[in-house]
């Protein structure tokens, strides 16, 4: 690592994005903040940033996060132009300051998408996504049915890409980065995990349909294939898995939701 | 000191120990399906795995729940975190694991602070919340013929954790939430995210309900219940710097506290070995390094103190392997609070890595040569990039830095063996009670308290405490609701009103230094009266000191850590009260006074096996200390030894 003694700190100059609650126009405001370390992160920055406006009796900027460590998927916004900034595979909140150097600008912005209302500043509202697991991102089974674990076999590799569609953290990057604000990818990973897993089998078509027919009603738009949200993701959710929703619905609406014989595992 | 003789009943039912929760389940009465549990509405504030857990599985039963988080969704509770796995007594392995061997540990680890029957609970449901996980899609890890994989942990001798990658929590939870947003869509549960619950409604001796505050538009509001469950998770960010998410608070738990509910053991609080370790006053939170790790990694000091020198420059002869060398039938998976303390004790003589005074290093390297580098990335990759992305370099090449940092707190509001507090109706799960783990947790044993809470026993006892108690009369009209929203609002503006010059961070930072520095991973009786005197006087500089800017009616989250900061400026002294009076050392509480002559924890189970329980008495008041006799009747009290 490089050396930490070295407490100069670095000037940094900030775009951010400022909005009331519920008013119409927000607009960017310049910030300058000094003494930045490389091990602080971006969020750490923002919270110092946020201290000299309360001290100066300045409203603080709000954005949201809990976690800092890249797996609840609280936090979220647009960092010079890239959801989630330009190192792939890590959040907002997984930004070091390590990336930049003295004197660059960074813009700061919310997740834009029209699913996505701004609640203030750079914090949105992602309940869209909540709606749509609502109609099928689920087994249904109630507590005290299950068999034992090991009665139901699964091959590794359907366990390990069962896994990889599973780490998706619902942050929304996916949409704010697509053209069309399309909400595919996140809806196929679930779709995906668990169409992979026997468990998943009987309700995979209906689930399907569901899930799908809820994220057109809020209003998500269409995936034409841009890949712009593999790109941001932050948990590397392949875009195969969008073909893979895609082969589940055509499937399901050929058969019906309830027809499908498969159990899952293909 | 005072201590107070009230009669802490834990309602245990009677029996061997291996009958009690069946005998239990068969003697407690039952609520008919249908439209009598629909009349019956409950609380349950969080949606972690024990809150998201119970909400779900209430729901599935027809009660009608209302169901509290701070987080924009109810699948970013603070369980999403956990990384490293969930113990079960399933015995997959053949290698002489069951029940009564989980109890076992369960109770050694805690250094028999618990319970026996709720921990013998605790290990029976173990198994069917494995069977549940994997029925509801969760993708653990498996073996090539398609069963589940286990690894194992600290603490004990058998490999009976179960995983999903380094990422157990958050697929456990995603598990949780599955069951919840069928439930929401089913509308038996009602969903209340970005709700913040700031008092609980007590009305002639019965919780009836909560007062919550709508993050987004500052609206308080009164929510009314047969019956109230906080399952609001644990305290650790009293230290300010801690594992735990930056919105983990005690509030909930606090606020039932002034109402009435006894809290208990708060002293027993876990540092964890291995968080990467402090860089600077500006850091909001630790980051953790799954246990796990300490399967394959060796930890070690230079042998010489003030020793600069980059780690790979050391050579093998002026390393000490201090974990191995001290307790060599556990070596490096020596329970928690062992390992943190003994790095303490490594650092305290000026052997650190070069990094800091308080870290040391977690090295891969014998590992990398016996299994390769592709093994031990599949096993720990996610965490090696973690570590590169903060620290900056690779821990396939240069051994990790570690340091020990807080991470879990046992101590939570007194519970008996119906999960229920000392008030009626008011029910506590998971993290926030105190019931299962003593005066130490073992490594994956959060989780599966966390679903064995959720899944199986707020909805048995819930549901026997309703099928007695009468439907409440009490609605969100009644007057104990208006007296305790007004005084919500009150305290709000206060807030506020305040207008002083130090802002929230710096506050809570000072009052981290005085928990971390004398509450923390060893204590004395000097340090913990410096301690409560200093806290004392940082809750009156709050109180005119604090900045705070924003307003009441819209999303302010300064305020919201400014709200959360007083309860722990009040839970903090608490904590160190209770530590003065442990005059023993037991797992996570280390008092200096009590050791052995090579420094190990010194119990004193003639005098303090028992459960404190403090009873507010009212603001700047001393607390009384209440005593739960601890009663082991399947075990016997021995010295615990790892070495
Ligand atoms: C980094 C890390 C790694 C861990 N790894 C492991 C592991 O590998 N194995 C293991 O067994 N344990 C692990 N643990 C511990 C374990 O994750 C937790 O103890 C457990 O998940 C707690 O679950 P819970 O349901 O009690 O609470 P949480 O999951 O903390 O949920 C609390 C809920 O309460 C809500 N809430 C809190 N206050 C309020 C309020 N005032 N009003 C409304 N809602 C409120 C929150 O929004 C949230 O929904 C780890 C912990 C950490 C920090
Ligand atoms: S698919 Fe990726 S970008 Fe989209 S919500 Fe999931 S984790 Fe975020
Ligand atoms: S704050 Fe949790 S992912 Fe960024």
């Amino acid at each position: 690592m490089s050396d930490s003694s070295a407490k100069s700190g670095m000037t940094i100059h900030l775009k951010i994005w400022r909005q009331a609650r519920s008013a119409a126009q927000g607009r960017f405001v310049d910030y300058t903040v000094s003494g930045i370390q490389q091990e602080m992160s971006l969020l750490e920055m923002l919270d110092i940033l946020n201290e000299d406006l309360v001290r100066k009796g300045e409203e603080a900027i709000e954005f949201d996060s809990d976690c800092r460590e890249g797996i609840c998927g609280t936090c979220g916004m647009v960092v010079s132009g890239v959801a989630h900034g330009k190192h792939a595979g890590t959040t907002t909140c997984e930004i070091r300051m390590r990336q930049y150097k003295d004197g660059d600008t960074i813009t700061i912005e919310p997740f834009r998408a029209g699913p996505f209302p701004i609640i203030k500043d750079l914090v949105v509202g992602r309940e869209a996504f909540d709606r749509i697991q609502r109609k099928g991102g689920f087994v249904s089974t109630n507590v005290g049915s299950a068999p034992d674990g090991n009665a139901i076999l699964v091959s590794k590799l359907a366990a390990d890409d069962a896994m990889d569609a599973a780490t998706c953290i619902g942050c929304g990057a996916c949409v704010a980065a697509c053209p069309n604000a399309s909400a595919s990818l996140f809806v196929s990973a679930k779709i995906s995990q668990l169409a992979w897993l026997p468990q998943g089998g009987p309700e995979r078509g209906r689930r399907a349909l569901a899930m799908i027919a809820q994220m057109d009603a809020e209003g998500f738009g269409d995936c034409s294939n841009h890949g712009e949200c593999e790109a941001v993701c932050p948990k590397q959710i392949s875009i195969q898995n969008i073909a893979k929703m895609r082969r589940e619905y055509v499937k399901a609406a050929w058969t019906g939701a309830d027809k499908s014989r498969s159990s899952g595992g293909d | 000191m005072t201590t107070g003789n009230r009669v802490l009943d834990a309602k245990i039912p009677g029996g061997p120990l291996a009958d009690k929760w069946d005998r239990h389940e068969m003697e407690n009465p039952l609520v008919a399906p249908g439209g009598n549990r629909r009349k019956l509405t409950v609380i349950v504030v969080g949606t972690g795995l024990a809150g998201g857990g119970a909400a779900a599985t209430l729901g599935e039963l027809g009660y009608n729940v209302l169901n509290f988080c701070i987080q924009d969704t109810p699948r970013r509770a603070h369980s999403v975190a956990a990384q490293g796995g969930i113990n079960a007594a399933k015995n997959y392995q053949n290698d002489g694991d069951s029940v009564q061997r989980l109890f076992y540990d369960t109770i050694k680890g805690g250094d028999y602070r618990s319970r026996e029957a709720n921990v013998y609970r605790l290990a029976q449901l173990s198994t069917g919340i494995i069977d549940q996980s994997v029925a509801m899609g969760v993708p653990f890890a498996r073996e090539y013929g398609g069963a589940l994989s286990n690894r194992s942990f600290g603490g004990v001798q058998v490999s009976r954790t179960f995983y999903a990658r380094g990422q157990t929590g958050q697929q456990l939870l995603l598990g949780v939430y599955s069951a919840l947003v069928r439930q929401i869509e089913a509308g038996t549960v009602k969903m209340f995210p970005r709700h913040e619950m700031l008092d609980l409604v007590v009305v002639d001796g019965r919780a009836r309900g909560i007062i919550a505050r709508e993050l987004t538009t500052g609206e308080i509001k009164r929510f009314a219940a047969d019956a109230v469950v906080l399952a609001t998770g644990g305290y650790s960010p009293v230290f300010y710097l801690s594992t735990n998410a930056v919105n983990c608070n005690a509030t909930a738990i606090w606020r039932a506290h002034r109402r009435g509910a006894l809290f208990s053991n708060p002293c027993y609080t876990q540092i964890h070995p291995t968080a990467v370790p402090q860089m600077g006053d500006y850091q909001s939170k630790l980051t953790l390094m799954s246990e796990s790790l300490r399967n394959d990694g060796r930890v070690w000091v230079p042998k010489k103190p003030g020793d600069k020198r980059r780690p790979n420059e050391i050579p093998e002869s002026d390393r000490d392997y201090y974990l191995e060398r001290r307790y060599p039938a556990f070596g490096n998976l020596v329970p928690r609070d062992i390992a943190a303390r003994a790095a303490k004790v490594e650092s305290d003589l000026g052997k650190s890595a070069y990094f800091s005074p308080q870290s040391v290093y977690l090295d891969f390297a014998e590992a990398i040569g016996r299994l390769g580098k592709g093994v031990v990335g599949d096993r720990y990759g996610n965490l090696f990039d973690m570590y590169r992305e903060i620290i900056g370099d690779s821990p396939y090449d240069t051994p990790m830095m570690i340091y020990p940092a807080p991470h879990y707190t046992m101590g939570g509001l007194w519970v008996d063996y119906n999960l229920q507090g000392t008030i009626e109706g008011l029910f506590v799960a998971g993290e926030a009670n105190f019931s299962d783990h003593g005066a130490n947790r073992l490594g994956a044993s959060a989780l599966m308290q966390g679903l064995a809470d959720g899944y199986f026993v707020v909805p048995r006892v819930v549901a026997s405490y309703l099928a007695n108690a009468k439907a409440s009369t009490v609605k969100a009209d009644h007057d104990g609701f208006k007296a305790v929203e007004d005084e919500s609002r009150t305290h709000i503006q206060r807030l506020l009103a305040i207008k002083g010059k130090r802002t929230v961070r710096d506050m809570h930072w000072e009052l981290g230094r005085t928990m971390w520095d004398k509450v923390g991973m060893a204590r004395n009786a000097g340090g913990l009266k410096e301690a409560i005197a200093e806290i004392g006087k940082l809750r009156e500089s709050f109180w005119h000191d604090l900045a705070l800017t924003g307003g009441a009616d819209d999303l302010n989250k300064q305020l919201e850590q400014a709200n959360r900061l007083c309860d722990y400026l009040e839970l903090g002294e608490l904590m160190a009260r209770d530590a003065l009076m442990r005059e023993e050392s037991c797992g996570g509480h280390f008092r200096e006074e009590h050791q052995t002559p090579e420094g190990e924890a010194l119990r004193d189970d003639a005098n303090f096996a028992f459960v404190s329980a403090w009873e507010y008495t009212g603001p700047g008041r001393e607390p009384v200390m209440h005593k739960e006799p601890l009663a082991f009747e399947n075990v016997e009290l021995k010295t615990r030894s790892y070495k």
